[in-house]
């Protein structure tokens, strides 16, 4: 495959459109943006023109939201037709998408749904990523979810579960930090043990974003990966503890919705590039 | 479990929480999947509201989230694409017996939809009209005019484009008492709305179906107070003409 | 002289008045000034419809009986009575330009 994930080893913010004049005036510690690939497929239109001019600036990060890598059903073919276009124009840096499913024969339900970690399912996303990877001509990163419920039938944990996958399909991992905060909270399992036992040497990118705290019916804390705050200390914490273990890599602060003033944003991302910083 | 049982119980409340989902203690998920459940209704209606803010604003903001919650239960996006969500909302809003009493709320849900599509069209480069003013009239009236892929037309029996402006970036429009038709088209990097006058919109449709201006007139001209030259301006004012075929 | 040769002479004509009377330049702006067109939101600058990969907990209106009414700006938009039902039409003059949600 001849595109390897290269992003830099700094930090870059999703990108959203009413930064755009201050990100070209003075990014600041941004070194590199992500954008989601379904809000660039359209034939043109200002955002595609914006994203063109900023291609030209910054490593841009394709992160895709809609391929459903965990369906029961084929990979939409006219979806992967479209993704396809915008990675040959757009020649990112990186393509990622998640360890989840969202269509189904009704449609396309705009969430990241959950998978049972069984063998059948390491089958079944391991057949699409080497689909996805066949047809874009590039390696994909696959991201680790935020999960809310766990399922009966699973039969391993989530880290088995990856590392098949990377060994029947060659992909990269987008290390989430944020979800394994949120996943180890919801599913009672220490983060830390998650972090030191991840397989470190197939990430090619890290995500951090805020979350907000809810209850489950019996009041045991149940995270929501809602994207619409500031990361908190102890996933700043599980970050630096990470970084030990793998030294410099691209961090990526997501905030998607309640979207704060650019100085807000930059100041995750001075936070990211301290933490970078500090392994020198 | 199957995919097909846990997209069902997603969009149908009153279904249980499918089998075989659980929390750590091995309990019934319960709640925990109440957050996927509202959260792939919650999201589709938002991207519903962004997509149609008029039509929001018209009915209201509570009244828009509860029906919204029925209409993405009824029409799950077609695709990933949320910019391409809900082109049956104006059809549903039509036939959606709470709202009938707003007769024009579906013809304005088309000029909200025609804005979109506008938006993420194809670009392509306006020209001069003094490319067709430089042809021979011979050749004027075999040429098929080229319009801009972002043209969109919408003919209402209502004055959609008064209402749409009184809610929006013109509080103070009056609502005149008669039917508007309404070209919308993005030439550059602004959608841009316009009132049309009388056979404008039957013009621009036939120009766009690929008929020679010649044929084109010959068709306009049956129509009471059409004027060809405020028309043809019309094309180069709105920066409608991007080639010519002759 | 033919008929066609006639049309064509008058579509000619009409060409060559409609580019006098307006500018005939491809070009953006101008005339949004000239009609003191307000553009709500126009800086913002706000994304069509898009994706992200935020959650929430919100809870989902639930009901199956439909019984609200709409109680938006409608409630003070009363339409004339169109018994003729023969759409009449405003002039090119009304113009708007922004950007849509």
């Amino acid at each position: 495959m001849p595109l390897i994930p290269h992003l830099p080893h700094s930090a870059g913010v999703g990108y959203k459109p009413q930064h755009l004049g201050d990100i070209l005036a003075d990014a600041g510690h941004v070194k590199w943006l992500e954008i989601h690939a379904e809000n660039y497929m359209s034939a043109g239109g200002p955002m595609l023109a914006d994203l063109k001019r900023l291609a030209k600036q910054f490593p841009i990060s394709c992160h895709g939201v809609g391929l459903s890598i965990g369906g029961e059903r084929p990979l939409d073919k006219d979806h992967l037709t479209r993704l396809k276009h915008l990675i040959s124009w757009l020649k990112p840096a990186s393509f990622s998408e998640h360890l989840a499913w969202s269509s189904h024969e009704t449609g396309y339900l705009n969430d990241l749904l959950p998978l049972p970690y069984t063998m059948d399912t390491v089958q079944r996303v391991a057949d699409h990523i080497n689909e996805v990877q066949d047809v874009l001509g590039v390696q994909m990163l696959l991201e680790n979810p935020s999960v809310y419920v766990a399922f009966a039938a699973s039969t391993m944990d989530e880290i088995t579960f990856l590392n098949e996958v990377v060994s029947r399909t060659g992909c990269g991992l987008l290390l989430d930090v944020n979800n394994v905060f949120i996943s180890g909270t919801n599913q009672d399992y220490a983060p830390e043990d998650y972090i030191d036992t991840f397989p470190v040497e197939h990430i090619g990118e890290l995500h951090l974003g805020g979350h907000i705290e809810d209850k489950d019916d019996h009041g045991a804390p149940l995270l929501i990966d809602s994207h619409n705050n500031k990361v908190v200390d102890p996933v700043w914490a599980l970050l630096e503890r990470l970084l030990a273990r793998t030294g410099p890599k691209p961090i990526l602060i997501e905030w998607d919705s309640d979207i704060p003033d650019w100085p807000v944003l930059e100041s995750e991302a001075a936070r990211a590039t301290a933490a970078l910083e500090a392994l020198t | 479990m199957s995919q097909s049982a846990f997209a069902k119980a997603l969009l149908d409340n009153a279904l249980p929480t499918p089998e075989g989902l659980i929390d750590p203690q091995g309990r019934p998920a319960g709640k925990r999947f109440d957050v996927y459940r509202n959260n792939v209704v919650l999201s589709l209606s938002e991207a519903l509201a962004d997509a149609y803010p008029v039509v929001e604003k018209l009915v209201g903001e509570k009244f828009f989230q509860a029906m919204a919650g029925v209409f993405v239960r009824q029409y799950p996006p077609k695709t990933p694409i949320l910019s391409e969500f809900a082109p049956e909302f104006p059809d549903f809003l039509a036939a959606f017996p709470p709202v009938a009493k707003l007769t024009y709320l579906p013809d304005v849900a088309r000029l909200e939809k025609a804005r979109t599509e506008a938006y993420h069209a194809a670009d392509a480069d306006p020209i001069d009209g003094a490319a067709l003013a430089a042809l021979t009239p011979e050749q004027m009236a075999g040429a098929k005019l080229h319009l801009h892929p972002s043209l969109r037309v919408i003919s209402s029996p209502f004055p959609v484009f008064a209402i749409w402006r009184k809610n929006s970036d013109a509080p103070e429009t009056t609502i005149p008492k008669h039917g508007q038709d309404v070209l919308i088209a993005r030439p550059f990097d602004m959608v841009e709305m316009r009132t049309l006058p009388p056979g404008a919109a039957d013009f621009l449709r036939a120009l766009a179906a690929g008929r020679t201006l010649g044929e084109v007139i010959e068709f306009c001209e049956k129509i009471p107070l059409f004027d060809l030259t405020a028309n043809i301006g019309g094309l180069f004012e709105a920066n409608l003409l991007i080639n010519i075929e002759s | 002289m033919s008929n066609t040769i006639l049309k064509s002479l008058a579509i000619a004509g009409s060409v060559a008045a409609a580019l006098s009377a307006t500018s005939g330049t491809a070009s953006a702006g101008g005339s949004e000034k000239c009609y003191g067109v307000a553009l709500a939101g126009q800086n913002d600058c706000k994304a069509g419809p898009g994706t992200t990969c935020a959650g929430t907990s919100t809870v989902d209106y639930q009901g199956n009986a439909f019984s609200m009414v709409p109680a938006g700006t409608c409630t003070g938009i009363k339409l004339p009575d169109m018994a003729d039902g023969t759409p009449r039409h405003g002039s090119l003059e009304e113009l708007t330009r922004d950007l849509p949600a």
